[in-house]
């Protein structure tokens, strides 16, 4: 790839972001693939590669603003199962579709609340607790749906979650996306809700000592992302036209691999939604180059994986590089701030 | 208490040699000698800044001078390392102790080189009784099987001491040791150093409170801006004439205090209890008036403050701010009332440690640099841009995290966070703790103005002269009670004590 002009730019910049490199990473790799990779650039594998990647760039949205404050939901996949198993039962029940799907957002917020009712009330740790609801919630699926497969949606529906806009690459589904995205990236980055949460991510206590509502703000979060899995997995069911017990399974690691490629800090207070966006069409463009050139599945699996590591490491290197190039002239990596005493006295 | 500036035996111990190091463009020290003898307590005074922290290091081995020789009984070394330098017998003992909560005293001071017995089994009858003669030479009567959990700050600091004399340390460096100890812990650890100057130690004394440097050391090296400025005995100086070296030049009133005549009651607190903790506690301050919060760490003066803003729940009581009934529980509502919180331990409740300097001040702001629902950028930088200047902060700029500026400018970023908020009624926790005296001086003379612009200030402090200096009144608790108000006439370090410990009627 082009490592040396990534390089230079490194170099070049004394506060090189993250989140500036994971976008300028998947310009470079939609540029190889649009040039070097047959069948990539046609339209309706473009409109694929969208399509796959909504329900991870969906979730991404409130699972980015719940890492920045510190937290996780690793049950959001499985409230995208639940949501889409009571989907399939009610509609075997013969309800409207126009009345199921309020239900399963209703469904999706209860999932929330539950999470963050327990975080934040039994201070429990959120990794702890949405593991634990993460089997809970695929259970109940089960118990609901049990095996079967429901398929037969009003063809509107599947036609808006599968379709795209004439002839070009634009799925339907990605105009509703790109609103909730903007919203989201003017909640994040420019209302006191937003600043609030990054305050909450890097010093939970100074947080709540300048009268930040912080157990508040959690449970509104995990709310947002019950909400918000239990919508993505609607749409999964119609789009893959297919409503089963076990829709989505392991979509949270994706989900969070893409957050942590894009720049978002697991120690919560940093990042950018825009990084997080990249970092989630990132995963998935390279995940359908793999299988136009015919990676197996396997190996796609590790690629994943490698580039989780990556993701970790990488704005850790970032900041290191930076940290360097101000230093002074001679390169010291180990001295202390210059300025200050380092005899920093109070505890 | 002073002894004869009678340094013992000719020789140092320990020796600077025209020692300079520089960071980057920074020049931390420049062309500094130190002879430390033994048998002496040898206070190094300075500003933050000045390069004490620069200068311990270096004699601990954790910095290599630039340019000078680091003299061991006389001859030059080169330590490669800390290890290096705790091999030659030199200790640095620092404010925080870092001993493990879960283990014993003994298993603590002995860790990593326990005494063993056959198949490499831990000696633990052997590390008692190594730790038991440690704590009879210092002449304290800890339990060597008592976990460190739950020991006092000062007990903590002399099982490191103890520590550092199981390596045979011949050189303790004391790095701000009383700056968390209360009035008679500090005596329990001075009685630990004496004893240790009786034996012959050298120790090298760090700390912001003039009044224990001339109480416990001999002699006194004051650095300024990285040079050494005088090595002298401490007899005959008075503390005017350290600060003047330390500063360089005449220091304005340390407690600039102005003569305000109280108004109306701003801060109304009664009969709040949360319970084992403190109880039935009443009282008022007024417009103007600074009323001073005395008592022994653990007396409840915190834990009152923090129920008074809200971060506790109170089990019972009211808290008025001009009037108007506090939610229990709820700082915001207890912000948006007027009512202002500089918190004990700035680097975890003042300020968020790896934010900028620009977003912390802004965080008492997300409710006024608002338009249409959104931040509005330019008038929280300019908010910050302000508030930052008229506290005299020094940074380079507004967007550096404020984990980079020194301890004095870090806590005029918490002021400065807070009055940005107009309060009506400001309460501050320990504000000058481990600031040194010239950042200390700025913070009085801040708190006198605001007290004298209307502002009801309750100001908590271990510092009793500080307390005295500035407050109006001073209310003292002790198990959780307030147990005397005392007017500023009558106010005195007797009296206060005497309330402080329970001796008082």
């Amino acid at each position: 790839m082009a490592d040396p002009a990534l390089a230079r730019a490194v170099r070049r910049s004394p506060s090189v972001r993250w989140d500036t490199v994971v976008g300028a990473l998947l310009v470079v790799v939609l540029l190889l693939s649009f040039t070097t990779v047959d069948g990539f650039g046609n339209a309706l594998n473009l409109s694929f590669l969208i399509g796959n990647t909504l329900p991870i760039a969906l979730i991404a949205l409130p699972m980015t603003m719940l890492v920045v404050s510190g937290e996780i939901d690793l049950s959001v996949a499985s409230t995208a199962g639940l949501s889409g198993a009571v989907m399939g039962a009610l509609w075997n029940q013969g309800m409207t579709i126009e009345t199921i799907i309020p239900v399963c957002l209703l469904i999706g917020v209860v999932c929330g609340l539950v999470n963050g009712l327990l975080v934040t009330r039994l201070g429990l740790p959120s990794l702890a607790v949405t593991i634990g609801t993460l089997a809970a919630y695929r259970g109940i699926a089960q118990i609901v749906l049990g095996a079967d497969a429901v398929t037969d949606f009003p063809a509107r529906y599947l036609d808006f979650a599968a379709g795209r806009i004439g002839d070009t690459f634009v799925p339907y589904a990605l105009l509703p996306f790109l609103v909730l995205l903007a919203i989201a990236v003017v909640a994040l980055h420019a209302t006191p809700f937003g600043r609030s949460l990054f305050a909450v991510g890097a010093g939970e206590e100074a947080a709540r000592f300048a009268g930040i509502r912080v157990r508040r703000q959690k449970l509104i979060l995990f709310t947002l992302t019950g909400l918000t899995a239990s919508l993505t997995g609607v749409f999964w069911a119609l789009h893959y036209a297919s409503a089963r017990y076990d829709n989505a399974t392991g979509l949270e690691l994706s989900v969070v691999a893409a957050v942590l490629l894009g720049g978002i800090d697991f120690d919560g207070g940093k990042g950018t939604l825009g990084g997080a966006i990249a970092g989630v069409f990132l995963l998935g463009a390279l995940q359908n180059v793999m299988s136009l050139v015919n990676v197996s599945a396997q190996s796609q699996i590790v690629v994943t994986g490698v580039l989780l590591v990556v993701s970790v490491l990488g704005p850790r290197v970032a900041r290191q590089v930076s940290a360097a190039r101000r230093a002074a002239p001679p390169p010291v990596p180990a001295a202390p701030p210059p300025v200050p005493e380092a005899s920093d006295p109070v505890p | 208490m002073t002894h004869p500036s009678d340094t013992g035996p000719a020789a140092p111990v320990l020796a600077l040699r025209g020692v300079s190091k520089s960071f980057g463009a920074v020049r931390a020290l420049r062309d500094v000698s130190l002879d430390l003898f033994p048998g002496e307590v040898h206070a190094l005074a300075g500003e933050n800044g000045a390069g004490k922290s620069t200068l311990i290091k270096t004699l601990a081995g954790v910095h290599r001078p630039d340019a000078g020789q680091v003299l061991l009984d006389g001859a030059p070394v080169l330590f490669h390392g800390p290890g290096d330098a705790r091999d030659s017998g030199i200790a640095v003992i620092y404010q925080e102790p870092t001993l493990f909560p879960d283990l014993s005293i003994a298993e603590n001071i002995s860790m990593g080189r326990q005494p063993r017995r056959a198949l490499g089994r831990i000696d633990h009858k052997a590390t008692r009784a190594a730790t038991a003669a440690l704590m009879r030479r210092l002449g304290v009567g800890l339990d060597p099987d008592r976990p460190a959990r739950g020991l006092s700050i000062a007990d903590q600091q002399i099982v490191e001491i103890a520590k550092a004399l199981s390596f045979d340390a011949r050189v303790l460096i004391m790095d701000e040791p009383t700056a968390a100890l209360t009035g008679s812990e500090v005596a329990r650890l001075f009685g630990v150093v004496r004893t240790l100057r009786e034996q012959g130690a050298a120790v090298l004394f760090i700390s912001h409170r003039l009044e224990e440097i001339f109480e416990i050391c001999g002699r006194v090296t004051t650095l300024r801006d990285g040079a050494r400025i005088a090595s002298e005995p401490l007899d005959g100086m008075t503390e005017d004439d350290l600060v003047r070296r330390m500063v360089g030049r005449d220091l304005e009133e340390l407690y600039p205090k102005q003569e305000v005549r109280p108004g109306e009651v701003a801060l109304s607190v009664r009969r709040l209890t949360r319970e084992g903790v403190f109880t039935d506690v009443s009282f008022d301050v007024r417009r103007g008036e600074i009323v001073g919060l005395a008592g022994l760490v653990g007396a409840g003066r915190t834990e009152v403050a923090r129920a008074v803003f809200g971060i506790d729940r109170r089990d019972a009581g009211e808290v008025e701010v001009d009037g108007r009934a506090l939610t229990n529980g709820a700082p915001s509502t207890a912000m948006a009332a007027g009512l202002a919180l500089v918190p004990e331990d700035r680097r975890a409740q003042g300020l968020v440690m790896n934010m900028s300097i620009e977003r912390n001040i802004g965080l008492t702001g997300l409710r006024t640099t608002v338009r249409a629902g959104l931040m509005d950028r330019g008038a929280e930088r300019s908010r910050s841009l302000d508030w930052a200047a008229k506290l005299h902060v020094k940074y380079a700029r507004i967007a550096d995290t404020v984990s980079t500026l020194s301890g004095g400018n870090q806590q005029k970023v918490v002021l400065a966070k807070w009055l940005a908020t107009n309060p009506k009624v400001l309460i501050v926790d320990e504000p000058t703790r481990g600031i040194d005296v010239g950042t200390k001086a700025e913070v009085h003379r801040l708190l006198s103005r605001l007290a004298a612009d209307g502002v009801a200030v309750l100001m908590i402090s271990s510092d009793l002269p500080e307390i005295l200096g500035m407050a109006d009144r001073v209310l003292v608790m002790h198990e959780g009670r307030i147990t005397a108000e005392i007017p500023r006439t009558e106010a005195t370090e007797e009296t206060v004590m005497a309330a402080a410990t329970g001796r008082a009627a």
